[in-house]
């Protein structure tokens, strides 16, 4: 029998790998972009295994917002990328070294 | 499945490979949902993540036409310590889920709802009386994404050609007819 724990624990395999992820990835924005992606999956994951195991909707309303503001983090992103590589031809993170930060 | 489609996006060589392992993620997920019987939130991360989001993603990846090997140089510097933050990661969540005090694992299986239960009814209502506000929020933030995507990437082209109201309103006679005076021919 698939229990809450078992859900909890596939959602922290998910967040895991998209840790991962962002350190394998360090050089290319879009694949950072996508782990971020994966992370909020992740974390929705659990929002919905607790809402389903203690029987509440507010859980799910969550995971709503959630969706709607990861698709506007993505859109903004995306957008930024294209134009960060119009104006300097990579999207290579150690070349967009201009801020010096 | 899901694991493996989430191994694949962050290891794939191409990043249009990995998009399309992340689609796939979300697919799996999706499934996973419904059988958590989120059933409206499936629905909507298939819709709004494969159909948008990672069409947008695909749309950027092949538009922008990137250097791979040149990204791909650090991979194998930073994989271990990659690999190993995770693992800790994993293995911290996997204890604190799995600890007997918590009592986790003897939280009740809920109860399968009736056929004729709605997931959808059940969400709006809640949605659209106690967190209606948390709602128009949303739509607002979705409006500010929209208007700031296209502000971003919009740029002017010179030498195009466009009305501009204001001025053929504020048009005089002199500036479009001019009057020449000529002395008559004479009749051969």
């Amino acid at each position: 029998m698939i229990g809450l724990p078992h859900y909890l624990t596939l959602a922290a395999l998910l967040f895991s790998i998209a840790v991962a992820g962002i350190f394998l990835n360090r050089k290319n924005v879009i694949l950072l972009l996508m782990c971020i992606e994966l992370m909020l999956l992740a974390v929705n994951f659990n929002f919905i295994a607790f809402s389903r195991y203690l029987n509440d909707v507010s859980g799910q309303v969550f995971v709503f917002f959630i969706l709607t503001v990861a698709a506007a983090e993505a859109a903004i992103g995306l957008a930024i990328l294209v134009v960060l590589f119009r104006s300097r031809r990579t999207i290579n993170v150690e070349d967009l070294d201009t801020m010096k930060g | 499945m899901l694991v493996g489609a989430a191994l694949g996006v962050i290891t794939s060589r191409n990043p249009v490979y990995s998009a399309i392992f992340l689609i796939l993620a979300f697919f799996t997920s999706a499934v996973l949902w419904l059988l958590m019987e989120a059933e409206f939130l499936a629905i909507v991360l298939v819709l709004v993540y494969v159909g948008a989001v990672m069409v947008l993603f695909l749309f950027v990846v092949m538009m922008l036409d990137i250097n791979v090997e040149q990204l791909r140089e650090g991979f194998t510097r930073y994989a271990p310590l990659g690999v190993l933050i995770a693992l800790i990661i994993v293995v911290e969540i996997t204890q604190v889920i799995w600890l007997k005090k918590l009592g986790l694992s003897m939280v009740a299986a809920p109860v399968p709802h009736p056929a004729e239960y709605s997931n959808t009814k059940e969400l709006g209502s809640v949605l659209y009386t106690d967190y209606v506000y948390a709602f128009e929020l949303a739509a607002v933030i979705l409006l500010v994404a929209i208007v700031a995507a296209i502000v971003l990437t919009m740029r002017k082209r010179p030498g195009l050609k466009y009305q501009d109201i204001n001025k053929q309103v504020q048009v005089r006679r002199e500036d479009r007819v001019r009057l020449v005076k000529m002395e008559a021919e004479k009749k051969e």
